[in-house]
């Protein structure tokens, strides 16, 4: 055998199984359970909005690799299909088309590719996409579909605002949360947990998430301390505010079961290009994204903070790895 | 008894160890051999034979060029040819001395024969003597030359000797092997490096995927006092001596410091082998055991095989070379060399020979770096591989060298586990390189 056929390179010479790609695919799996919930409950909006948004995402990338950039096109990694179900998933089902688009532009043009691409953008970019939405047509991000079981008419379905906007509006009105729950115009901790309620596609069933999440695990796609502490943080202070006063804060369970943060606990914070390196920064940042949502919920103009509260950490995460680098071996 | 192991980084590659259960086979002796005169860390050794020299089994024919450097012995007996270079291990070209065989004839001080010997005759002093003279270096695939860590530095004590039988690396089963056939030798050679530094206490560090050897030296080693048998649940890289002595005793050496600082000392099981065949049967180190394995590979076997002869014959016995085979590795995937040819000899350090296939060892495309921090976080050392990356790319060496690379031991990890399949380890070595440019420059 001659010496050329030979293939010489710097060990290993053996890679494990997981690439760029397929932890990109592993993620979109393990978001079609929330996306089928979203389905059944929002019928063919929710599959316009999806296909709408992934499409675009990854036809924006496309163009800008190809013809701004004039890089190798490396839509086949999956990310930009990635940010646009997750950008899908914080949309309500009947948000027009040509505002989806425009959001999908936001997310890839502007999030992801101004900063140089894969790996390179500081925010999240599919929650950059979902804010600008939210500040350039509040009244459509804010207006749910009610959902309805397997509602695959055309017609406009019935809309709603979602449980998080019941509570800070009633709140406002001065009403306590023990008299909208018992006026039943609260939904109850169970259909919150199911996704019977308003809100946006993806975050509408905890249950549906949580199994996505399990999978991610399972697949060490990503480590518990992002989404645990996240949760955590949120249960402890909303649960603080709540023993404090029960009618004017609402219970951490439902805090934790209505709105985003489920799917931004489990998806959006533990992007890893936008999140700290090390164990321990991603607990700190966990806790940061925590506290500052429900400091939004509770304060804030918002009814809903998760989207905002992780992208004020998404900034900390410089910081954050210069102050807990890794511990090095040996080194008290 | 409590099974152990390391506690910051490591991975679980696929163990392969194909020749697992394969006897250790004597390899027939070739007709030349070449033996290189720098088969360890530190100064060439300095030949001390010429062209037309007869030489046997055993004698020397270069010697240690420092402190740290080894003795080298023919490994056969014939004529020694003419000086020359040849492409190496390494891939660089290396000074080697060639000799023709000749019969097989051994040096008369030479105790040929296997039966055991338990009796350690030998001084502290002469035990360290009797491993210099034979030019023992580490097996393990470091190959330090042995007799440095038995001259115990000023201020130091050594408190226990622990022996590395982990075989970490996928693929390889030549320690293992060793393991199951001269489990007494190995038990003899302990207590010979225990006596030689003066300590009772003696821990065999073995991987829990080679039960067979846990029991059979557990069993064994009722038989002598002070030695331990310590099972070590698997996960690589546990065979590098910072891990294992994580491992077995709990201590975290620090960068720059060396074992004895900790008042211990680490042998792979085939260096202790080693001691103890020079210091129980006067025998230098001319042969080691070589495991020759691959997907493809017909026969998976690991043979004895004199230091010096052409790894193609090692080949050519196990089967030959697989019609598919894209890349040749001496020493375990993890770590070893890519080999330019099997021409090449097998040397002290060669502890395996890995004939792959594309499909074996293709890397995929690299893309960009998506900031997961598995590198970091499988790092034995918690380094930053990411962070050294970039810095390569960037051609930054003193941040680098403020980064840490130099720690690095080149263990593997991060290549192993990065999605984006970024080189981490190629981009590493060229930092280290220009590393030392620097330190080089710096002195001057
Ligand atoms: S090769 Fe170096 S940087 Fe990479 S994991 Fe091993 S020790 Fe850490
Ligand atoms: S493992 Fe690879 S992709 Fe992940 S941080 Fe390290 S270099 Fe980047």
């Amino acid at each position: 055998m001659s010496s050329q056929m030979l293939t010489i390179s710097s060990s290993p010479h053996v890679n494990g199984e997981q690439t760029t790609q397929n932890i990109m695919f592993g993620v979109i799996i393990a978001l079609l359970p929330a996306l089928m919930v979203a389905v059944i409950f929002f019928g063919i909006g929710a599959i316009k909005v999806t296909v709408a948004a992934v499409a675009t995402c990854v036809l924006f990338e496309y163009l800008i690799q190809k013809y701004m950039m004039k890089s190798t096109v490396a839509i086949t990694d999956g990310s930009a299909a990635l940010s646009g179900l997750l950008l899908a998933f914080n949309l309500p089902s009947n948000f027009p088309i040509w505002m989806v688009v425009a959001g999908s532009l936001v997310t890839i043009g502007i999030a992801k590719m101004s900063f140089g691409g894969l790996g390179k953008n500081p925010f999240n970019p599919a929650l950059v996409g979902r804010v600008f939405l939210l500040v350039s047509f509040p009244v459509h991000m804010t207006n749910w579909p009610v959902p309805k079981w397997l509602d695959f008419s055309f017609a406009d379905s019935a809309t709603g605002a979602t449980a998080l906007s019941v509570l800070k509006e009633g709140l406002a009105n001065g009403q306590s949360v023990g008299e909208m729950q018992k006026l039943m115009e609260l939904p109850s901790h169970i259909s919150l947990f199911l996704g019977q309620v308003g809100g946006s596609l993806g975050e509408v069933s905890a249950v549906a998430l949580l199994l996505g999440g399990i999978y991610l695990l399972y697949k060490e796609i990503i480590t518990w301390h992002i989404p645990v502490s996240f949760l955590a943080s949120v249960v402890v202070i909303s649960g603080a505010f709540w023993l404090f006063d029960s009618q004017q804060y609402a219970d951490p369970i439902f805090h934790i079961v209505s709105g985003g943060i489920m799917l931004g606990a489990i998806f959006m914070a533990t992007d890893m290009v936008t999140s700290p390196m090390t164990p321990k920064g991603q607990i700190i940042f966990g806790i940061g994204c925590g506290l500052l949502t429900v400091i939004i919920r509770m304060y804030g103009g918002y009814p809903e903070g998760v989207s905002f509260a992780i992208l004020i950490m998404n900034a900390c995460v410089p910081l954050i790895d210069k102050m807990v680098p890794a511990k090095r071996f040996g080194v008290k | 008894m409590k099974t152990k192991t390391f506690t910051m980084g490591g991975i679980h590659p696929a163990d392969n160890k194909l020749s697992a259960d394969k006897p250790i086979e004597e390899l027939e002796i070739p007709i030349e051999v070449q033996i290189p005169i720098a088969q360890h860390i530190g100064a060439p050794a300095k030949p001390v034979v010429k062209k037309g020299d007869k030489v046997k089994v055993g004698t020397l024919i270069a010697e240690a060029g420092g402190f740290i450097s080894a003795n080298i012995h023919s490994s056969v007996s014939g004529t020694v040819g003419i000086a020359k270079e040849i492409v190496g291990t390494s891939g660089y070209l290396e000074k080697v001395i060639s000799i023709k065989v000749e019969g097989d004839e051994w040096e008369e001080s030479i105790i040929k024969s296997d039966e055991l010997k338990k009796e350690i005759t030998l001084s502290p002093d002469e035990i360290q003597a009797k491993v210099k003279e034979a030019g023992i270096v580490g097996l393990g695939g470091a190959t330090f030359p042995s007799h440095v860590k038995f001259a115990i530095p000023e201020g130091c004590k050594a408190e226990m000797v622990l022996i590395n039988g982990v075989e970490c690396e996928p693929y390889l089963t030549a320690d293992h092997r060793l393991m199951l056939e001269k489990g007494e030798e190995i038990l003899v050679g302990t207590s010979i490096a225990m006596k030689a530094l003066g300590v009772d206490k003696g821990v065999i560090g073995i991987e829990e995927n080679k039960p067979d050897a846990i029991k059979h030296l557990t069993k064994l080693a009722e038989n002598y006092s002070g030695i331990l048998i310590q099972p070590l649940k698997v996960q690589y890289p546990q065979g590098g001596e910072k891990q294992l002595i994580k491992s077995i005793t709990g201590k975290e050496v620090t960068a720059g410091a060396l074992p004895i600082h900790y008042g211990l000392a680490v042998f792979n099981v085939g260096t202790i082998f080693a001691v103890y065949e020079a210091v129980q049967k006067n025998k230098p180190l001319i042969d080691r055991i070589v495991t020759v394995t691959g997907k493809n590979v017909s026969k998976p076997s690991n043979y004895k095989v004199r230091i010096g002869t052409p790894l193609k014959e090692l080949i050519e016995k196990a089967g030959g070379v697989p019609e598919n085979t894209a890349k040749i590795v001496s020493g375990g995937p993890m770590m070893g060399k890519a080999l330019t040819s099997t021409e090449i000899p097998a040397t002290k350090g060669t502890s395996g020979v890995l004939l792959f296939s594309e499909k074996d060892t293709k890397r995929a495309d690299e893309t960009a770096c998506i900031r997961c921090g598995k590198c970091s976080t499988v790092c034995c050392l918690g380094l930053q591989p990411f962070l050294f990356a970039a810095l390569v790319r960037k051609r930054n060496w003193e941040k680098l060298e403020e980064a840490h690379v130099m720690d690095c031991l080149e263990c593997g990890s991060c290549s192993y586990t990065c999605p984006a399949n970024l080189p981490l380890v190629d981009l590493i070595k060229l930092g280290k390189i220009e590393i030392k440019k620097l330190r080089e420059a710096r002195k001057k």
